[in-house]
């Protein structure tokens, strides 16, 4: 219930005037300090109804005296991120792949780009620095390649991708599931000469009935030693480097009824610029042919 | 004192204190409710964003079911960072199907508005399964058991006719064949003319290397495959993207 304000006896503070039960609060003052800091905010609030889009009203808001708007101030931001890097972007677009490399500066410039790009976009799959990653993910850092591994090639698969259908130029092939044409055991015998091109004999094998298997059926597209062929994506198979394992079992698999790798295109996703640092970060991995 | 004298009819009297309060909660009301009639204005006049495909949807109901927003925010923000990282920055437009709507506030994971076509559907399938088998720094859980989830395309008949309910505009014939449509889409073998008539760039096929089965995996990825694809920026100009 109100009461009096009174003077405290003991604090010398002003009471607010309430007491419940015989109990009495003390009206102890904000700091003044930080009551002028708050009156400020206010004010400076104020300020900023006035600069910026701030009050709602039913179809649209109050621009501000400012007319600021983050979507302008992004494109904004973002020609003149573009204006910083005009002079090596231009260069790299001016320039043919295979020339980059003649200008160090325009090298690094590029290989460092392409990382970035490579980390953001590449890595998940291929991971950091073209290590690859097991169930068909190849490595990017050794000189095994499925499209072959020249600039050239290496920016055809960037730019449409691999059985990328959304992409008409994309690379394509497939290998036909021989589960369906190969009885079970036709397919062992091709798996273990598969085996035998990278000298691992298996115990017991039939090798003559597997190399003419393979002759009369792989051949085509993985080369007659199993050398593998760019131009169609055949697997080169004497290398002991295998995308979907190289264990018996997981080869029979591969033969009965094979996997198909999936690459985006980055044509319609990266700029050109970017696509041409990739290819050049890529080919820098180490493989690069 | 005044005020306070006064304050005290207003406890005293039931029916007083009623209107009262009436009035405040109505006042806060209209400010809330006011501005959806007007939500038309914010949504930019771009060409592309359709309602989702069932199989899309499905996998929407189980991004929301596994709490996926929890870590992945569905916007890009008008920031160069951001625009740089994952592509142009989102519009009013590409969720205005979304009931509710993805943006998250939290990014322990990436953002995940513009995700479609960035990996394979195998990378996918992998990577949900085991995420550390691909990306050994991820802290995200294994969701493995999406591929032993059978989903019942028959129950999605219902689900399209809901989102009519609250104004996504499902034609007569999309929903009579949700289920059909639903089956096409995770076929590799299917018939896709008619499913890519009403959902135009819809990622088709088998996405998760089970072509017999229809399951939560494929409908997953299916969703993360359509994510940010929808509107062709190619030729959008900033300043078509007008709000009014």
């Amino acid at each position: 219930m109100p009461t009096k304000i009174e003077k405290d006896a003991v604090t010398g503070t002003e009471t607010t005037g309430h007491e419940w039960d015989g109990i009495k609060e003390l009206n102890t003052p904000l700091p003044k300090w930080w009551l002028y800091v708050f009156y400020a905010t206010i004010a400076w609030s104020l300020v900023y109804f006035v600069l910026y889009p701030a009050i709602p009203y039913l179809s649209g808001a109050t621009e501000g005296v400012l007319g600021w708007s983050s979507r302008e101030q992004v494109v904004k931001q973002l020609a003149e991120a573009e204006a910083a890097q005009a002079e090596y972007l231009e260069a790299i677009g001016g320039t043919e792949l295979a020339a980059i490399s003649d200008d160090a500066t325009l090298f690094e410039f590029a290989r460092r780009g392409g990382e970035a790009a490579f980390n953001e976009n590449c890595a998940q799959c291929h991971g950091v620095g073209g290590a690859g990653n097991p169930g068909g993910f190849p490595v990017l850092a050794d000189d095994v390649w499925l499209w072959g591994g020249t600039l050239e090639a290496i920016h055809t698969t960037l730019q449409h991708g691999i059985r990328w259908n959304d992409d008409p130029e994309t690379r394509f092939s497939e290998m036909p599931p021989y589960g369906d044409i190969f009885s079970r055991e036709e397919i062992g015998q091709v798996a273990d000469y598969v085996l035998s091109l990278s000298g691992q004999v298996p115990e017991g094998a039939d090798l003559e009935a597997g190399a003419t298997l393979f002759a009369d059926n792989c051949a085509a597209c993985h080369g007659e030693q199993g050398g593998g062929m760019n131009e169609l994506g055949a697997p080169r198979l004497n290398d002991a480097v295998w995308l979907y394992g190289g264990q018996r079992e997981e080869i029979v698999s591969q033969i009965t009824r094979p996997r198909h790798g999936v690459m985006p295109a980055w044509g319609g996703r990266l700029d050109e610029d970017t696509v041409k640092m990739l290819t050049i970060y890529v080919h820098s991995l180490g493989g690069g042919e | 004192m005044a005020l306070l004298d006064k304050h005290a009819k207003v406890e005293k009297n039931v029916t007083l204190l009623l209107v009262l309060t009436l009035i405040t909660v109505a006042i806060g009301g209209l400010v809330e409710i006011v501005p959806l009639y007007t939500i038309k204005n914010t949504i930019e006049r771009v060409e592309g964003v359709r309602p989702y495909s069932p199989l899309e949807l499905a996998g929407r109901d189980i991004y929301i079911r596994e709490g996926c927003y929890l870590c992945h925010s569905q916007q890009v923000r008008p920031f160069r960072d951001e625009v740089e990282r994952y592509g142009h920055y989102s519009l009013a437009a590409e969720s205005m199907y979304d009931h509710p709507f993805q943006w998250g506030s939290k990014r322990t994971g990436p953002d995940l508005a513009r995700v479609g076509g960035k990996y394979s559907n195998d990378w996918h399938a992998a990577h949900l399964a085991d995420p550390r088998s691909l990306v050994p720094e991820s802290v995200m859980p294994p969701y493995a058991f999406l591929y032993e989830r059978n989903l019942r395309p028959e129950d999605y008949r219902a689900h399209l006719e809901a989102n009519v309910a609250v104004g996504v505009p499902y034609s007569e014939e999309a929903i009579e064949n949700a289920a059909a449509d639903m089956r096409a889409q995770a076929d590799p073998n299917g018939d896709h003319e008619a499913l890519l008539a009403r959902y135009p760039k819809a990622a088709v096929g088998d996405f998760d290397g089970q072509p017999d089965r229809l399951t939560e995996m494929d409908a997953l990825i299916a969703y993360l495959q359509i994510l940010g694809r929808m509107v062709d920026f190619t030729d959008v100009r900033p300043e078509d993207l007008t709000q009014n």
